[in-house]
C-alpha cells in the first residue's frame, strides 16, 4: 500500500499499463514535457519516449481521429482531452466513428481507445473548464463511460479501461486530483471497473453518485447519521454499462433514493437512473427518486459555482425531502 | 528505411533562407524602409502608440499582481505581445470588427473597452463583461480557434451589406492546427470575405513549441488556401500597424482575406497557472528581451527628439495611476447574486428557468435568519 493523490494514482496506472503492454500510447496536448496541465502524464515521456507519449498538435478532432487510426493498426491509445469543455471539437470522431466502427465491421474491428477527460467544477476556473458532459456520451451507444472517484479506483480503473477492447470515456474529477488515499499498487486483484460499489452501507436511503460527488455524498451520509438517518452511498463507477443489479438491490432495501451529479438535472444521467429505478423498484419505493444536480443553465462564473454545484446542504435537503413523503 | 517520427523542424528546409519579416523599426530603434509597407506617422501618433504600449503593459502587470493576491482566478498575460496588439488594434476603423482570443487586452484597449471590464471573466464574476456591439470588439473566446469562423461569417455579412468595413480575427500559433481555423481559411477564400486573420505567433502553445504545430512558417499556410500571407515583426508596432492597415484596406476594397503572422514571443507564463520553467530554457527569453516592443519605440523617440524625459515620466505616472485605478475598481467589483445564474440564458421567458429560479430562491430562503441575516 502506498499513499497517492488521485492524479498521481492515475499516473502510476498509466505507467504500469505502458510497462505491461508496448502497444499502449499516450497522446494529447501538453502531455509530454509538461506532463499535462494536471501532471497526470508527468514523467511518462521521459521514460517511454516521444513515440509513445505524443504531444499532439492543438486539435481535438485530430487527437481522436488519429487515435482511431492507431487503434486500427493495433495500438491502444490513451488520449487526454485537456479540459471537459474541449472535448466537443472531437465529438464527431467520437460519436460517428469511434462508437460505431466496431459494430459496422460486424465485430471484426476493435477500437481500444481510452479518452481521459478531467471533469467537473469546483476549482474556480473560467468557462469551459468545469463541465460535466457525461450524458452526451452515455447517450452514445458503443462507448463505455466510467468515472473514478478516488485514488485506488483511479489506479485500477485506468488500467482496466486500457485493457478493455471497447472505446472508454474515462472521467477524472479534477477537483479531487490532489486528494490522497491508500492505493494497492502491488496486487492485481482489481474490483471490476464496470461494477458499482457500496462505499457506505445504510438502511434508510440510497444516495447514488459518481466521480466528484461521491465524496460529497459520503459527507452528507455522515451528517445525516447525526440526525438518526442511516444513508447508504453507492459509487456507480461505471455509467455505461450501468450496474443495475447493485443499484436496484440497494434501493429495494432502503426504499428511498436520491441521485447526485454536477451536470444539469434536466436530461441528465440522473433522469435515466430515476426512470429505471422507478420501473424496477416501484412497489418498494417510499418516495419518488429525487435528483440533485447543477441547474439547467450554462456553468456559471466561478464566483457562483458554489451555488451551482450540489453541496452537503443540497444533498441533505434532498434527504429531508425524501422523508416528507 | 525506418521512419523517424521524431524528426524535428530543424532538420527540414535547411537550404531555405529564413522567411522575410516586415520590419520598420529595428530592436535598436532604427527606422528602416520596406518597399511594400511604408507608413507616415506624425509625432503625435507615435507618442500615442508609445502611450498605448506602456499603459497596456501596466494594466497587464496589475492583473498579474491581482491574480497573485487571489483577486483573480487566473490571468493570461500579454507581456511581449503589446506591439502586435496595439499596432493591429490601431489599424482598425470604428466600423471594423475585432474577434479576440483571451489574451487580446491590448486590442481591447484600442477598442475603448474599460480595462476593468476585462477582469470580470478572470475574476469569475461574469463570462464576458462588455457589450461587443458597443465597441466592435467581440467577447473573449477561450475555445481555441472557434472565433475565426465567427469572424468570417461576420465578414460575409459586411459583404452582403456592402459596408465599408472588415473583420479582424486574432488567434495563436497553436490555434492554426484546429479544424475550425482551417475551415475559416477555406470559407474566407471561397467567399472572398473581407476578413484579416491576425495570428500572433508567440512561439508557444502552453508547453508546445511551434514545431508541434507546423513544419512551415505559418504565414505560408495562406497560399495553399488561395490568399496572401505575410510575416511581420510582431514586436514592431509600426510594422504591425502598416501591415494590418494594408490588409484591412484590401479587405474593405473587395480584395479578400490576408493572413498576417506576427512573429513575437510570449514573455510570461501561458497563464498564471502555468510554470514555463518545466519546458523552456531561459536563454530564449533573454534573447527576446533584447527585442522588447516598447524599448525600441522609446529609443527611436529619444533619437529623433520626439519626446523628452518629461514626456516619458508623465506616461509612467499615468500608467501608475491607471494601475491603481484598475486595482481599486477590481476590488470593488461585486459578486453577482446567486439568482443571476438563471439570467440571460434565453432571450425570451423560459419555463424551466422560471421553475428552477423559484425553487432555488425558496431553498436559499430556508437559510435566512440561520446566521442572523
Ligand atoms: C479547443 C481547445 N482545446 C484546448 C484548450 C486549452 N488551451 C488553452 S490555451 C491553449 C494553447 C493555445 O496556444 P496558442 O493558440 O498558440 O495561443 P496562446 O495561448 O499562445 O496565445 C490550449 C491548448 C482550449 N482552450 N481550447
Ligand atoms: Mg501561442
Amino acid at each position: 500500500m502506498t499513499t497517492l493523490a488521485l492524479a498521481k494514482a492515475i499516473n502510476e496506472g498509466l505507467r504500469k499499463a505502458m510497462e505491461d503492454d508496448p502497444k499502449v500510447l499516450v497522446m494529447g496536448e501538453d502531455v509530454g514535457k509538461l506532463g499535462g496541465v494536471f501532471r497526470v502524464t508527468d514523467g511518462l515521456q521521459k521514460d517511454f519516449g516521444e513515440l509513445r507519449v505524443i504531444d499532439t498538435p492543438l486539435a481535438e478532432s485530430g487527437i481522436i481521429g488519429t487515435a482511431i487510426g492507431l487503434a486500427l493498426r493495433g495500438y491502444r491509445p490513451v488520449c487526454e482531452i485537456q479540459f471537459d469543455g474541449f472535448v466537443f471539437p472531437a465529438a464527431d470522431q467520437i460519436i460517428t466513428q469511434l462508437a460505431k466502427m466496431p459494430m459496422r465491421s460486424l465485430g471484426e474491428l476493435k477500437l481500444p481507445v481510452v479518452i481521459r477527460i478531467p471533469c467537473g467544477g469546483g476549482i474556480g476556473a473560467v468557462e469551459h473548464h468545469s463541465e460535466s458532459p457525461e450524458a452526451y456520451f452515455t447517450h452514445t451507444s458503443g462507448l463505455r463511460v466510467v468515472a473514478c472517484s478516488n485514488p485506488a479506483d483511479g489506479y485500477s480503473m485506468i488500467q482496466q479501461a486500457i485493457r478493455c477492447d471497447d472505446p472508454v470515456i474515462f472521467f477524472e474529477p479534477k477537483r479531487r486530483y490532489w486528494e490522497k488515499a491508500e492505493v494497492d499498487t502491488a496486487g492485481a486483484d482489481w474490483y471490476p471497473f464496470d461494477a458499482a460499489k457500496i462505499v457506505r452501507p445504510g438502511t434508510d436511503l440510497t444516495l447514488i453518485a459518481y466521480g466528484p460527488m461521491v465524496k460529497t455524498c459520503l459527507e452528507a451520509a455522515t451528517a445525516a447519521e447525526e440526525d438518526g438517518r442511516s444513508v447508504e452511498v453507492v459509487d456507480l463507477r461505471s455509467l455505461n454499462p450501468l450496474d443495475s443489479a447493485l443499484v436496484m438491490e440497494s434501493v429495494k432495501r432502503t426504499g428511498r433514493c436520491a441521485v447526485v451529479h454536477e451536470a444539469p438535472v434536466f436530461s441528465g444521467y440522473g433522469a435515466e437512473l430515476a426512470a429505471r429505478i422507478t420501473e424496477t423498484c416501484f412497489y418498494r419505493l417510499e418516495a419518488p427518486v429525487l435528483r440533485v444536480g447543477g441547474f439547467s443553465t450554462p456553468y456559471p462564473p466561478s464566483r457562483l459555482e458554489d451555488h451551482y454545484l450540489p453541496d452537503l446542504d443540497r444533498v441533505l435537503d434532498a434527504v429531508d425531502r425524501s422523508f416528507t413523503f | 528505411m525506418a521512419i523517424d517520427a521524431s524528426r524535428g523542424f530543424s532538420q527540414l528546409g535547411g537550404t531555405e533562407d529564413p522567411p522575410e519579416l516586415v520590419q520598420l523599426l529595428t530592436p535598436e530603434g532604427e527606422r528602416v524602409e520596406h518597399p511594400d509597407y511604408d507608413i507616415e506617422l506624425t509625432p503625435d501618433e507615435i507618442r500615442g502608440l508609445y502611450r498605448d504600449l506602456v499603459l497596456v503593459r501596466r494594466v497587464d502587470l496589475e492583473a498579474v499582481a491581482l491574480q497573485r493576491q487571489g483577486e483573480l482566478g487566473i490571468w493570461a498575460s500579454l507581456l511581449g505581445q503589446e506591439a502586435a496588439q496595439i499596432g493591429s488594434g490601431r489599424a482598425m476603423t470604428d466600423a471594423d470588427m475585432a474577434f479576440p482570443t483571451y489574451r487580446e487586452h491590448g486590442v481591447a484597449w484600442c477598442r475603448d473597452v474599460d480595462p476593468v471590464k476585462l477582469l470580470g471573466l478572470f475574476r469569475g464574476v461574469n463570462h464576458g463583461g462588455w457589450n461587443p456591439a458597443e465597441h466592435n470588439f467581440h467577447l473573449y473566446t477561450i475555445v481555441i480557434g472557434s472565433q475565426t469562423l465567427h469572424a468570417v461569417g461576420y465578414a460575409m455579412g459586411i459583404q452582403r451589406d456592402s459596408a465599408e468595413a472588415a473583420a479582424l480575427v486574432y488567434f495563436g500559433d497553436g490555434a492554426t492546427s484546429q479544424g475550425d481555423v482551417n475551415e475559416s481559411f477555406i470559407w474566407a477564400s471561397v467567399f472572398n470575405a473581407p476578413v484579416v486573420f491576425f495570428c500572433q505567433n508567440n512561439q508557444w502553445a502552453i508547453s508546445e513549441p511551434l514545431e508541434k504545430q507546423s513544419r512551415i512558417p505559418l504565414y505560408r499556410r495562406a497560399s495553399g488556401f488561395g490568399f496572401p500571407g505575410i510575416r511581420v515583426d510582431g514586436n514592431d508596432v509600426f510594422a504591425c500597424l502598416a501591415v494590418t492597415r494594408k490588409a484591412l484596406d484590401d479587405a474593405r476594397s473587395g480584395q479578400g482575406p490576408t493572413l498576417i503572422e506576427a512573429f513575437t514571443y510570449r514573455m510570461g507564463a501561458h497563464t498564471t497557472s502555468d510554470d514555463p520553467t518545466r519546458y523552456r530554457v531561459a536563454g530564449e527569453l533573454e534573447a527576446w528581451k533584447l527585442k522588447d516592443p516598447i524599448e525600441r519605440v522609446k529609443a527611436y523617440m529619444f533619437k529623433n527628439q520626439l519626446a523628452d524625459q518629461e514626456f516619458f515620466d508623465a506616461i509612467d505616472t499615468e500608467a501608475d495611476q491607471l494601475g491603481r485605478d484598475v486595482r481599486k475598481r477590481c476590488l470593488a467589483m461585486p459578486d453577482p447574486g446567486p439568482l443571476a445564474i438563471f439570467d440571460h440564458v434565453y432571450a425570451e421567458r423560459h419555463a424551466l428557468m422560471d421553475e428552477e429560479r423559484e425553487q432555488f430562491a425558496a431553498y436559499l430562503a430556508t437559510f435566512e435568519g440561520a446566521d442572523g441575516s
